[in-house]
């Protein structure tokens, strides 16, 4: 099984060299400490900064210089500000080549649910209901079952939607899985990890063709 | 006409109740907190408020919230703030969340003579329930309306007696685009300086948007998520 840094870990080998990515919070944050030494990519923070650099030190901390999960955040050479329209037409636009984010629910046609849980969590969508319908993109970062043991990648949302249909890989404690037309093609195994595993925790078709290979660290 | 008010106690003096408001920031970061102290000492109610987030429990629009003056909020994330969230399950409190491009753009919309656009996002969810859907070289999109709002609230680094006004670092994000979309716009700032002494090339809001400035005091400026290497 992967930790969530083994999954951050996992998703950093799918970046390219002058990639802009736009990473979400919790797992997908951590993708930033995994980028290959030999390429550059450009992160873009939503609430309005190309070029996010790491946490600041005590010294550099700056109250107006925040990433989306309001964290402080620093600035690399190169970097901007903008506004949040901006920042969203960027967004809308398809410029942001690669977005990473986290998921309640996925289906097997790669519709994505992440936004609420009604009659108990009511916090909204910030912007992942922008991203999702825009980025040429989409990695879900995500355990492949809930704290009861549920599967949630499944045939059908039990959740509100986010976004339909956009999904385009999903990486979780178990495995790597591609969403195809014919469902999740299981592409690599976590270390330890049985296929009778992965069946068993998805609800969703699953594809399983050819040798299965371990993901490597 | 003279911009240049004293303080912010001036500035909110004219709101009423049942009016909207915008409010600048993301999180508590670039919020107008001397606006949002004189609002809750004028005590308005029946407030609508168009603002990113609804701050935390003790700060931002959390304050309004905690003195029941806000009806009802229109935001992307609300998440941070516990009164929010309670006050919203007893249904004390209407709340229309929105995408953050759309609730961007419907600020920048307004400002700009917009009346509605197409957007993505939300297509297939609930937020496109009761909204016109029309496709464009094969996608599907949403029809979005401008906001229509009483004042805009904005919080800016620096600032001109004529109403020009920069941004500093993220604490920018909705603040350009609302200090366009308010009937009557009020700005804070933490700098006030005479006509002239800011560099034109380097002004993001002209003065032409903003109908009341003022030199903001004591900003605490709180970090919601002071995290360090």
């Amino acid at each position: 099984m992967l930790t969530k840094q083994q999954i951050a870990q996992r998703i950093a080998r799918e970046l390219q060299d002058g990639f802009y990515v736009n990473l979400g919070i919790g797992i997908p944050t951590l993708v930033a400490n995994y980028v290959p030494e030999e390429i550059n990519v450009t992160l873009q923070s939503e609430n309005g900064l190309l070029g996010m650099g790491p946490f600041p030190t005590e010294e550099e901390i700056d109250a107006d210089l925040i990433n989306a999960g309001k964290q402080t955040v620093t600035t690399l050479p190169g970097s901007s500000f903008f506004d949040s329209a901006t920042s969203f037409a960027m967004i809308r636009s398809g410029r942001v080549d690669l977005t990473v984010l986290g998921a309640m629910e996925v289906n097997d046609n790669g519709d994505i649910a992440n936004w609420k849980i009604p009659g108990k969590m009511v916090k909204g969508m910030g912007g992942a209901m922008d991203l999702v319908a825009s980025a040429k993109n989409i990695i879900v970062a995500m355990q492949h079952t809930n704290r009861d043991g549920e599967s949630k990648l499944l045939k059908k949302l039990t959740l509100p939607v986010t976004g339909l249909g956009c999904v385009k890989k999903v990486v979780t404690d178990l495995c790597v899985m591609e969403v195809t037309e014919r469902g999740f093609e299981l592409k690599e195994l976590a270390p330890g990890v049985t296929i009778e595993q992965v069946k068993t925790a998805t609800e969703g078709r699953l594809i399983i063709e050819g040798e299965i290979p371990e993901i490597q660290f | 006409m003279k911009k240049v008010v004293s303080n912010a106690s001036e500035a909110v003096r004219d709101i009423q109740d049942g009016m909207t408001l915008m409010l600048g920031g993301f999180g508590l970061c670039g919020i107008p907190e001397n606006c949002i102290t004189a609002l809750v000492n004028l005590g308005v109610k029946n407030l609508t408020c168009i603002s990113n987030n609804a701050g935390v429990d003790d700060f931002g629009i959390g304050l309004m919230l905690k003195g029941r003056q806000v009806k009802k909020m229109i935001s992307s994330y609300v998440g941070e703030n516990a009164e929010f969230e309670r006050q919203l399950l007893n249904g004390e409190l209407e709340v229309e969340l929105l995408p953050q491009g759309t609730l961007a753009e419907r600020c920048r919309a307004s400002g700009a003579g917009i009346p509605a656009f197409f957007t993505p996002a939300g297509y297939g969810t609930e937020v496109a329930d009761g909204k016109e859907t029309r496709e464009f070289d094969g996608k599907q999109y949403i029809m979005e309306k401008a906001f229509n709002s009483d004042y805009a609230i904005v919080k800016a680094w620096k600032g001109d007696t004529d109403g020009n006004l920069i941004f500093k670092a993220t604490a920018r994000n909705f603040n350009p685009m609302m200090a366009m979309a308010g009937k009557i716009t009020i700005a804070e700032v933490e700098e006030l300086v005479p006509a002239g002494e800011l560099d034109p090339n380097f002004i993001h809001t002209p003065g032409i948007f903003v109908n009341k400035i003022f030199q903001g005091v004591d900003y605490e400026k709180r970090i919601e998520q002071r995290t360090i290497r």
